[in-house]
């Protein structure tokens, strides 16, 4: 049994990982907000892409001419998985679900025969899949040391898998993310990229109307669509940057809770074992009393 | 007659979001002003000043760098990678957008990329040269 002694340094213990983790609670609160408000904030630009571009998909569509990253390459024998996880981890299950859905995506298509490749961004996600997917890991991105996801960050990743593409080394393209749902919720989205996903039902709202483009159609889609991509990362990011706060915070305030339950239940412990001694004591002193 | 509906939209955020009387735009094959009820219409941009006419004459106008406009029934969008408020751009913002315009060439590989690299960062120093 363990001594009053070591009862009380274990209460001085839980007590300060109580306080480390209340800390860590709030700081993650507070960055949530920041982050929250980038993802809302993005929101409107990749809504409006998606429009546009369902729109003039639309109107390459059937043409023999349509671009590789809209069209496909007309395979879909290697595959290509961006996993985008955070770069650090007490943040419950939000890097390892992420990790467990591209999982579970990559066994399907190796069962299928496919090839899969992966590119990983964060270096939790990274260390999640390294051991059994090493090999398929062509690429690694993290973004270590930088406060707040930055649009430059997603056109870096955007550009190399536009690089990737062209050189032949993927047919699709998916991305995975934790979509931010709320506080307590996130979750894991796969999303196809390439070729483009696109909604069929956005393109009514033209009203038949067909566009005058300048520069050409074909053209504003070259342009176009290696941008779409680096919107769709950055959009990526911002939504698991909000989720990974938010996986945070309640992660940090179940521990805060936990920890002040252990506090009690180790204070009864200490309290009933003190007043046994003490009780102890007391039977000595008298006994011996008694005995002179 | 209603006006025209006019967003401009960047990655960071909504920068604008309102009817206006008119808006001219730097189309990559030039200037171009859109009023109420024009034709559908996509075009690309290059880096320059969206100028903005309100329904009582005042203007407003805003940098813009590597986006493009689109026009339907519902009004204009324009899609900017950055867009900035002429009230906040500064020389020192101005350099900023010089050097990554600079760093594009410098990753630029075939010759349309560069052409068209070099040509935006034509138009980037002579509306250094406006500020």
């Amino acid at each position: 049994m363990a001594s009053l002694k070591d009862l009380r340094n274990r209460i001085a213990s839980v007590k300060a990982t109580r306080k480390i983790t209340k800390a860590m609670q709030m700081v993650a609160a507070a960055k949530l907000r920041r982050a929250q408000e980038a993802a809302v904030a993005a929101r409107p630009y990749s809504e409006r892409m998606a429009v546009v571009l369902a729109n003039l998909a639309g109107a390459v569509a059937g043409q023999s001419g349509a671009p590789a990253l809209l069209a496909g390459t007309g395979k879909d024998q290697t595959h290509l998985l961006v996993i985008c996880t955070a770069e650090r981890g007490l943040c419950g299950g939000f890097n390892s679900s992420i990790a467990r859905l591209a999982r579970e995506h990559a066994e399907r298509l190796i069962a299928q025969g496919k090839t899969v490749k992966m590119m990983t961004v964060g270096k939790k996600g990274n260390d999640a899949l390294k051991r059994v997917y090493g090999k398929h890991i062509v690429e690694a991105v993290d973004f270590r040391g930088q406060k707040a996801v930055r649009y430059d960050n997603a056109t870096g990743v955007g550009a190399t898998i536009i690089r990737m593409f062209n050189e032949g080394a993927f047919d699709v393209c998916t991305i995975f993310f934790a979509e931010f749902k709320s506080v307590i919720s996130q979750k894991p989205t796969a999303l196809q990229m390439i070729p483009a996903a696109v909604a069929g039902g956005v393109a009514a709202d033209l009203g038949g109307a067909v566009y005058e483009a300048e520069p050409d159609e074909g053209e504003i889609l070259t342009d176009l669509l290696p941008r779409n991509i680096s919107i769709q990362v950055f959009r990526a990011l911002l939504e698991n940057a909000a989720s990974e706060q938010g996986a945070r915070m309640s992660a940090m305030d179940n521990a805060t809770r936990n920890a002040g339950d252990m506090i009690n239940k180790l204070s009864i412990k200490y309290n009933r074992q003190r007043q046994a001694q003490i009780t102890k004591e007391l039977i000595e002193i008298i006994s011996g009393a008694e005995a002179l | 007659m209603a006006g025209l509906h006019f967003e401009l939209v960047s990655p960071a955020k909504l920068l604008f979001s309102g009817d206006v009387a008119s808006v001219t735009l730097p189309g990559t094959e030039g200037e171009m002003t859109i009023l109420p009820m024009h034709a559908p219409v996509l075009a690309t941009l290059r880096p320059g000043i969206v100028t903005v006419m309100k329904d009582g004459g005042a203007t407003d106008k805003m940098f813009v760098r590597g986006g493009f406009a689109e026009v339907n029934a519902k009004g204009l969008t324009v899609l900017a990678e950055t867009a900035i408020a002429m009230a906040d751009l500064d020389a020192s913002a101005m350099n900023a957008q010089i050097k990554s315009a600079e760093d594009e060439i410098a990753e630029a590989k075939d010759d349309e990329t560069k052409r068209r690299a070099n040509e935006n960062l034509d138009h980037l120093k002579s509306l250094q040269a406006a500020i």
